[in-house]
């Protein structure tokens, strides 16, 4: 004896009590299929909206670094001068998006809550593999919109529990999931970011060196590319910085990164004798 | 078709009413208890997989006895309802009162439309930013929901057990004072003139909101920790 209508009673919905599946995404789809960003309708033409720009994350000994400019930008106008584009995944797991931001921001919102969800759910963490793999699913959702000029285009590094090593992840707007070893940037000054980086880095960092690494990409990739922002230190805006380890995700704090930050630019000044300007 | 017998509603309800108190009446039971810096859960549960406390969003927890199959389908859609809202709305938007209505109703539901009631009790609690702030419901077998103080005994013996808490609880206990109290209580013997058992940590699930804890407030206590919070 099984009343008609269920929710005409006020009791939980089926979808709510079916067991099986862990994935929120998952749930969302056969609830709420409306509150997934893939099953929105593809706009037509093209849509001006904000563009986050450059992401680096570099590997170190015992973890990872991930670090992100804080620029927005729609055509040639900033859009914003202090959006953050690096967020924790979860405890061992940092995510890091180039791309459209609106839809990045939303993305993200959805894959921290898919891996919480997981987590309740099950009572334990989903391996960083799996994790991966859940983004790649997810990106893959949003192919519609990429297509439009709306791409997504995530980076994804955390600390492998089992293997009790930092890893990184790289993606393509299909949804392809790529593993990256030692370093990897995305976005519209990841060439810059990338050549950097290539020079920058070497196996044994330790974390503040992995830092400053990572810092020195991004300005690097703000010396070239106008999308990306620098370290700005009128208005104290720098770049968001996170280690993840053993110990777990680690916002890097204001304090020392205006100290790498001013480091750099002091290395910088001493190498560039006076070309004048007006005289 | 031969007609079935008349049954009055009275007999049908006070029928499945008691059919659900004797299967919850079987579990051991569960304790939750406020303290000054949040609201405790403590049971005797020798599994460390399959929980009777579990964790349902920031601030909120979820506490059951009963049968597992019945209660663990309830956390689930408790989780799935406070994702869902949390997802929506915002974090700060998702409350163990819109909760326990939602169980309330789907407990209540069940009990007077399907052929057996879920033979469960649950405990919905939140942790607020000061001792005032904390919420505890308890629902029963039908739906009823009652908001509690202090402390919730349920399961077999709640009312043995209950006496025993009640006995020994007062407003702004440390948590190594109140987890004394719940294993004190959950050791009580089952009869008069019994002797106290000593339930050992390995034998304990623990677990707490913390109201000192940024975000995710829920957190377990085992191993080592727990042992030293009981000897303290």
């Amino acid at each position: 004896m099984t009343h008609p209508d269920p929710t005409a009673s006020g009791r939980l919905p089926y979808a709510f009590t079916t067991p099986g599946s862990s994935s929120f995404v998952d749930f969302l789809a056969s609830h709420a299929p409306t509150l997934l960003p893939g099953n929105r309708p593809v706009p037509v033409g093209d849509v001006q909206a904000p563009h986050g720009t450059t992401i680096v994350a570099l590997a170190f000994d015992g973890g990872i670094v991930m670090a992100g400019d804080r620029r927005a930008t729609m055509g040639s106008m900033i859009a914003s001068r202090e959006i953050e584009k690096v967020f924790p995944a979860d405890e061992y797991s940092a995510v890091g998006i180039a791309g459209t931001a609106g839809l990045a921001v939303e993305l993200v919102r959805l894959f921290q809550l898919e891996l919480e969800h997981y987590e309740k759910i099950e009572g334990s963490l989903l391996s960083l593999d799996g994790k991966a793999n859940r983004l790649a699913t997810m990106i893959r959702g949003n192919l519609g919109l990429a297509m439009q000029g709306l791409a997504v285009v995530p980076l994804f590094g955390g600390f492998d529990l089992d293997r009790r090593t930092g890893r990184i992840f790289s993606y393509d707007v299909t949804g392809g999931r790529y593993e990256e070893h030692d370093h990897h940037a995305v976005g519209s000054g990841s060439v810059f970011a990338r050549g950097s980086l290539k020079k920058l880095w070497r196996p044994g960092l330790d974390a503040a060196e992995a830092v400053r690494v990572a810092v020195e990409a991004l300005v690097d990739a703000a010396d070239d590319d106008s999308a990306t922002g620098g370290p700005d230190s009128t208005r104290r805006i720098w770049p968001v910085v996170a280690t993840v380890t053993e110990a777990g995700y680690l916002r890097v704090s204001q304090d020392e990164l205006a100290g790498v930050a001013a480091a750099s630019e002091e290395r910088r000044r001493v190498t560039h004798t006076d070309r004048g300007g007006a005289r | 078709m031969s007609m079935p017998f008349y049954v009055s509603p009275e007999q049908l309800m006070k029928d499945r009413a008691d059919y659900a108190r004797k299967g919850i009446a079987r579990g051991r039971s569960v304790v939750v208890l406020q303290y000054d810096d949040g609201i405790a859960f403590a049971t005797e549960n020798a599994s460390r997989a399959l929980h009777k406390v579990s964790e349902i969003y920031d601030r909120i927890a979820f506490a059951a006895v009963g049968k597992y199959n019945e209660f663990e389908n309830l956390r689930v859609a408790g989780v799935r309802y406070a994702d869902l809202r949390g997802y929506s709305y915002d974090r700060v938007d998702v409350t163990a009162r819109g909760l326990a209505n939602a169980y309330a109703q789907t407990l209540g539901t069940v009990f007077t439309t399907e052929s057996k009631p879920l033979e469960v009790e649950l405990v919905v609690a939140e942790v607020g930013h000061v001792p005032d702030g904390d919420q505890i419901y308890r629902l029963a077998y039908d739906g009823s929901v009652t908001d509690e103080h202090g402390w919730v005994v349920m399961g077999g013996q709640a009312d043995r057990l209950d006496s025993v808490v009640s006995a020994g609880w007062s407003p702004g206990m440390t948590l190594p004072a109140v987890l004394g109290l719940a294993v004190a209580a959950l050791g009580t013997p089952a009869d008069e003139g019994g002797t106290q058992r000593e339930i050992p940590a390995a034998q304990l699930e623990v677990a707490v909101l913390d109201r000192t804890r940024p975000r995710r407030t829920f957190r377990r206590l085992s191993g080592p920790l727990l042992e030293d919070l009981l000897q303290a």
